[in-house]
């Protein structure tokens, strides 16, 4: 079988944003996929040795909070000190429960499958962020190293 | 069900963990063998038909039995 090749723009640094490029790697891999994931903007977060991913209720009417609060909650309570923390504590645990893979867990199994990661390194300048809190695995690199790999797979896709 | 080679548990486990673990545990094993997989992930049923028509691992067998869904999986060449 000729071996496919997939590439993912990761972009957004959420918890609930984290999963797509994740899931969609992993088991591209596992089905024989050439992988590379290019990390932008928000998305470096994803690459973080210490990952502290949070969601958020505030701008987003598609989350479902308990007691069906995104039904009758005000908009503006959501935006209380706590609320983020309490939403990402109460996300994480019903992540546990269903048995669905914590961040950590799919990053690693990616990067067991040899999917290639790469670090946009204009954002690394613009947010001044440091290289040594970011996991060892990764290379640094711009748009045109992206589009080395984009050019020659069979699916791009921007998360 | 038939004859197989090794066993896996994804039982609790949820999209993609069950195809993962396949995936991992077909890696030690050898072309011609079987693993049998039991999942509670209702989605794995379609899943593990589309793992096998993407990888050259043959889809022995798929059950339901009492919300659990066994699978047979024999290793490609």
């Amino acid at each position: 079988m000729s071996e496919k090749s997939l590439t993912i723009i990761a972009t957004k640094g959420t918890l609930d944003w984290a999963y797509p490029p994740f899931i969609l790697s992993s088991t591209a891999a596992a089905l024989g996929y050439n992988v590379t994931m290019f990390f932008t903007f928000y998305g470096l977060q994803l690459l973080k040795k210490d990952l502290s991913l949070s969601v958020s209720p505030l701008g987003n009417p598609g989350m479902p909070m308990p007691m069906g609060m995104d039904k009758w909650f005000p908009v503006l309570g959501t935006a209380i000190p706590g609320m983020q923390a309490m939403m990402t504590g109460m996300m994480k645990n019903t992540i546990k429960t269903k048995g669905v893979a914590s961040v950590a867990e799919l990053r690693s199994l990616c990067l067991e499958a040899d999917v290639k990661m790469i670090g946009c390194q204009m954002t690394i300048d613009l947010f001044d962020m440091k290289h040594e809190d970011l996991i060892d695995e990764i290379d640094l690199g711009g748009a045109a190293t992206y589009f080395e790999h984009a050019g020659e797979s069979d699916i791009n896709l921007f998360i | 069900m038939s004859e197989f080679n090794q066993e896996l548990d994804a039982r609790g486990l949820n999209c993609p963990l069950p195809i993962l673990r396949a995936k991992k545990t077909l890696n030690a094993m050898s072309a011609g063998e079987v693993l049998k997989i039991i999942a509670t992930d209702p989605g794995s049923v379609k899943d593990f038909e589309a793992f096998a028509t993407q990888t050259g691992n043959e889809l022995m067998a798929s059950s339901e039995d009492d919300g659990e869904f066994h699978f047979l999986l024999k290793k490609g060449d």
